[in-house]
């Protein structure tokens, strides 16, 4: 599991992996999605072409949350009836794993979580309710029905084998927020903050044609 | 897709594409980012987060407004170079009336989305607000505390989009209508839009015009505001807190001044004499001179003291304090007279038997004074007065003079500052009277 270099079992291009734990990647030449079985990669699949995509952020992006450096390794593209929004998945200096998400360039940076109180049951969810997670009181405000569009780079876990995701999300009165993914069994807690563009003093970001940059 | 392979890092500027209803060319500012584009020359919105730009819908807007700031044009505010992408002309009804504002969209590729709203030439930065506020009151009405701040409501409407052109991040479209919330702490400002699947949230800072007008460089003169906005900052702002303090602050430096006067106040005795009248020599030369006394120090008080055993009689004093050396004269006269008895309702009195005057500035040296008695030449018996010259006293009158004149600039700022404060919520759900503009339902 400590190979940090593979080939693409596709192509036969060098993959090579930034973060240990991850279990899914995509080739960056051929898009073939990429598991690591115990010692080998096994393609199952090939990652779909993303929609229009002007985030800022990139593969490789770096940059620094709570004093902790990281940099982007992979990516998760989702799409909504509003649209699309990118979870570019994060490995921290310490070896730990986050999420930056970048919904319309409005961004907030996430951990999974334990739940210190059982979920609510998908048909409980009202919006406006109140659940407490981690001594964090935390109100309902959207449940999202939402679609992998794609991926790319390397993952925590499988994603090819999952198509409709179901997450409600939660707001807080101090810039904090919760996700409860209603996809997996049992669901899955993220908590997190949302952060300002210039708070995470990124670098390595996309040039946007007659903009300087950020 | 595309024909070129794209450079890895690099989003080229978006293409112009073509109106999928009406064929005109619709230039794009922010592909990908915006999720509705309108089409300026059929008013189709087309659902820009798909590359098959479907229109998502076509309405005819009742109207066609100019945006002051051009679309596409640049503008560096809050240190983040932005551009103006998209304008809509919203409004709500109150009472019958339209009520109008618009609200452009900025946009920068790495900051994402703001908004400039204005109304009656009154403009607002707006960032849209993933926190949410919690509920509170505030002066007796609903309100929200932010971090340090807490906001009054201000008024509730249904607002409708009546124009729009340009790139938006959501699908707006003509005949859009969300229940809009304000809160205001000025120059700060708390919004909430409600529709049907969501509440979005945002927070607006008041700016003025001319910056705006510099930022993007509008060549057309910046128009003034109109009347006072929700979340304009008073220019009484702290004024009248700080205007009530200072008075404060000089009140007790005059009452310090008035403990340190009084403690060092001389109070000497400078003279001392009781003088016999005699009605009945009041023809003739009657006025007499003093021994000489001395007042010391410079310039400084005397007050003079007279009591006079009058009962039911007057007498005048004409005096004179005469400098033995300069010859310097202050002249003044004082009457004492006491009356009493009784009539229907009861016993009264009227006058007293004593006087004082206090004469300023009097400088050091030795002087005398000249006497000039009147009174009744009919009366009986002689009137005794007993005269006293004090070098010296305290003196309060003029700090409690000093602090009623004080108190006029603060009483001034809180009649203004209400005055501005009553204009602001004249155009709130809380305006006085009788007129109500809640939400219909």
């Amino acid at each position: 599991m400590s190979t940090r270099n593979a080939i693409c079992p596709n192509c036969g291009a060098e993959i090579r992996f930034r973060w240990s734990g991850a279990v899914q990647t995509t080739c960056d030449y051929c898009k073939s999605i990429l598991v690591r079985n115990d010692i080998n990669l096994a393609l199952v699949g090939k990652a779909a072409d993303l929609p229009i995509d002007i985030s800022p952020i990139q593969i490789g992006t770096e940059g620094i949350f709570n004093t902790k450096a990281f940099q982007v390794i992979g990516r998760i593209v989702y799409r909504y009836d509003l649209g699309t929004w990118n979870e570019w998945h994060l490995m921290f200096t310490d070896g730990s794993s986050g999420w930056l998400s970048d919904a319309q360039a409005e961004y907030a940076i996430s951990f999974g979580n334990s739940f210190t109180d059982a979920p609510p049951a998908p048909g409980q969810l009202q919006r406006g309710m109140m659940i407490v997670q981690h001594n964090v009181p935390l109100y309902l405000t959207v449940i999202t029905h939402a679609m992998y569009e794609t991926t790319e780079g390397e993952l925590p876990f499988t994603s090819y084998d999952k198509e409709k995701c179901y997450f409600a999300d939660f707001r807080t009165n101090d810039g904090r927020f919760g996700t409860v993914d209603y996809s997996e069994d049992p669901p899955l807690l993220f908590l997190g903050q949302f952060v300002e563009f210039s708070s995470l003093q990124l670098k390595n970001l996309k040039e946007f044609e007659g903009w300087p940059t950020a | 897709m595309n024909p070129a392979a794209p450079r890895k890092g690099f989003v080229p500027k978006a293409k112009a594409l073509n109106c999928p209803n009406c064929g005109s060319q619709i230039e794009l500012r922010a592909l990908g980012a915006a999720a509705g584009v309108i089409c300026s020359y059929c008013s189709s919105t087309i659902d820009a987060t798909n590359p098959q730009l479907k229109i998502i819908g076509q309405w005819q807007a009742a109207m066609t407004i100019e945006p002051a700031i051009p679309l596409g044009s640049r503008g560096k505010l809050k240190g983040v170079l932005w551009e103006a992408i998209g304008f809509q002309q919203r409004g709500i009804n109150v009472d019958g009336t339209n009520y109008f504002w618009r609200e452009y969209v900025l946009w920068n590729p790495y900051q994402g989305f703001r908004y400039l709203s204005e109304y009656n030439n009154h403009w607002n930065f707006v960032t849209p607000m993933q926190t949410l506020p919690a509920p509170t009151t505030v002066m007796g009405t609903p309100g929200l505390v932010l971090g340090p701040d807490r906001y009054r409501h201000f008024q509730t409407a249904r607002a409708y989009t009546w124009f729009v052109i340009g790139e938006f991040p959501w699908m707006v479209q003509v005949g859009e209508t969300v229940d809009a919330a304000d809160y205001v702490a000025p120059p700060k400002m708390l919004s909430s839009e409600m529709t049907e699947n969501e509440v979005t949230w945002s927070q607006s800072e008041y700016m003025a015009g001319t910056e705006i007008w510099q930022a993007f460089q509008v060549k057309t003169p910046c128009p003034p505001p109109i009347g006072v906005f929700a979340n304009q900052p008073s220019p009484f702002a702290g004024k009248v807190a700080s205007s009530w303090k200072l008075y404060g602050l000089m009140c007790m430096v005059l009452f310090a001044m008035m403990v340190f006067f009084a403690i060092t106040a001389r109070g000497q005795k400078a003279f001392d004499k009781t003088v016999i009248i005699n009605p009945a020599s009041m023809a003739g030369e009657k006025s007499f001179v003093t021994e000489v006394f001395t007042l010391d120090g410079n310039n400084d008080n005397l007050e003079v003291n007279i009591d006079a055993d009058v009962a039911n009689k007057w007498i005048y004093l004409s005096m004179a304090l005469i400098n033995e050396e300069t010859g310097q004269a202050f002249d003044f006269g004082r009457e004492v007279s006491f009356y009493f008895g009784s009539d229907s309702d009861g016993s009264w009195t009227e006058g007293s038997r004593s006087d004082d005057v206090l004469l300023p500035n009097i400088p050091g040296g030795r002087y005398y004074l000249r006497v000039e008695p009147d009174t009744d030449p009919t009366l009986a018996g002689p009137i005794s007065a007993r005269i006293q010259l004090v070098r010296g006293v305290p003196y309060y009158f003029r700090y409690f003079l000093g602090m009623f004149l004080l108190l006029i600039p603060p009483i001034w700022t809180s009649i203004r500052s209400a005055a501005f404060e009553a204009k602001r919520w004249s155009e709130s759900d809380y305006a006085g009277g009788s007129s109500s503009s809640d939400g219909e339902d």
